[in-house]
């Protein structure tokens, strides 16, 4: 894929901020608000594959390679299943939500009832929230990045 | 009507009569038959887990193993791509 014009690229980095920006809101508030870590890691993808469009896959490519995001996905997943084993060592069963009720990290227990949202709270969720947050983002991206990339190619004749 | 169609007939009138019936026989919007489980979750979800989100609550604590085969999937998909996709990179 090679890149658009300059009115294109100028309004991408204009915007990309800003969905960026949404995207990561979603997720670290994804225990309070809508949403959570697929959705907000949907939002951030898109803006990814935004600057991609409009960049082109070659400047992409030499900005992140899509081995750095297999191994941030990697990441993601080796957390998400840690978090759920951590609950079954200091818990007593698989997810457990062990950190709910301490003192110190996300260990408040809100009021019931419809009131006012405190981000510590919720013991757990929030941390899976970012595992799957970045499991997303880089899944999808390297999709994305990976297709475009092989498409240029063999357009180019070169296969 | 050649014998093909007249398959085709008899199985798509088949299919027509089981979603008119099974239209018929849906119970009104929003009245549950079991309502034990939901009520539950809505009662309990903000003690139990401190989350006021209670959809969040329920896909990442209650029901985590759902969440867990949704990123297996994911990682699947990712890795397929990206192995069909590498090929017709660097040849």
């Amino acid at each position: 894929m090679t890149e658009m014009s300059k009115i294109v690229r100028t309004i991408t980095a204009i915007a990309f901020p800003f969905s960026m920006i949404y995207g990561l809101y979603v997720i670290a508030h994804g225990h309070l608000t809508p949403g959570g870590g697929f959705q907000g890691g949907a939002v951030v993808a898109s803006a990814c594959a935004m600057v991609l469009v409009a960049f082109g896959s070659k400047w992409t490519l030499d900005k992140i390679k899509e081995k750095r995001l297999s191994v941030f996905e990697s990441i993601g997943a080796i957390a998400f299943i840690g978090l759920a084993f951590f609950g079954l060592i200091f818990g007593a069963v698989f997810f457990n939500n062990f950190l709910v009720g301490n003192d110190y990290l996300f260990g408040i227990i809100p009021v019931v009832g419809s009131g006012l949202a405190d981000i510590n709270t919720a013991g757990v969720i929030p941390l899976m929230n970012f595992a799957v947050g970045l499991k997303v983002i880089a899944g999808l991206f390297a999709i994305v990045l990976v297709m475009a990339y092989a498409t240029t190619n063999y357009k180019e004749g070169k296969k | 009507m050649s014998k093909r169609n007249l398959v085709a007939a008899v199985f798509f009138s088949i299919v027509a009569v089981i979603f008119i019936f099974s239209a018929l026989l849906m119970h009104p919007f929003g009245v549950l038959d079991e309502s034990d489980m939901d009520d539950y979750v809505i009662e309990n979800t903000q003690e139990e887990t401190g989350a006021n989100n209670g959809v969040t609550s329920v896909v990442f604590d209650y029901r985590g193993f759902d969440t867990l085969g949704e990123a297996t999937v994911l990682f699947t998909a990712v890795a397929g791509v990206i192995m069909i996709f590498r090929r017709l990179k660097n040849d």
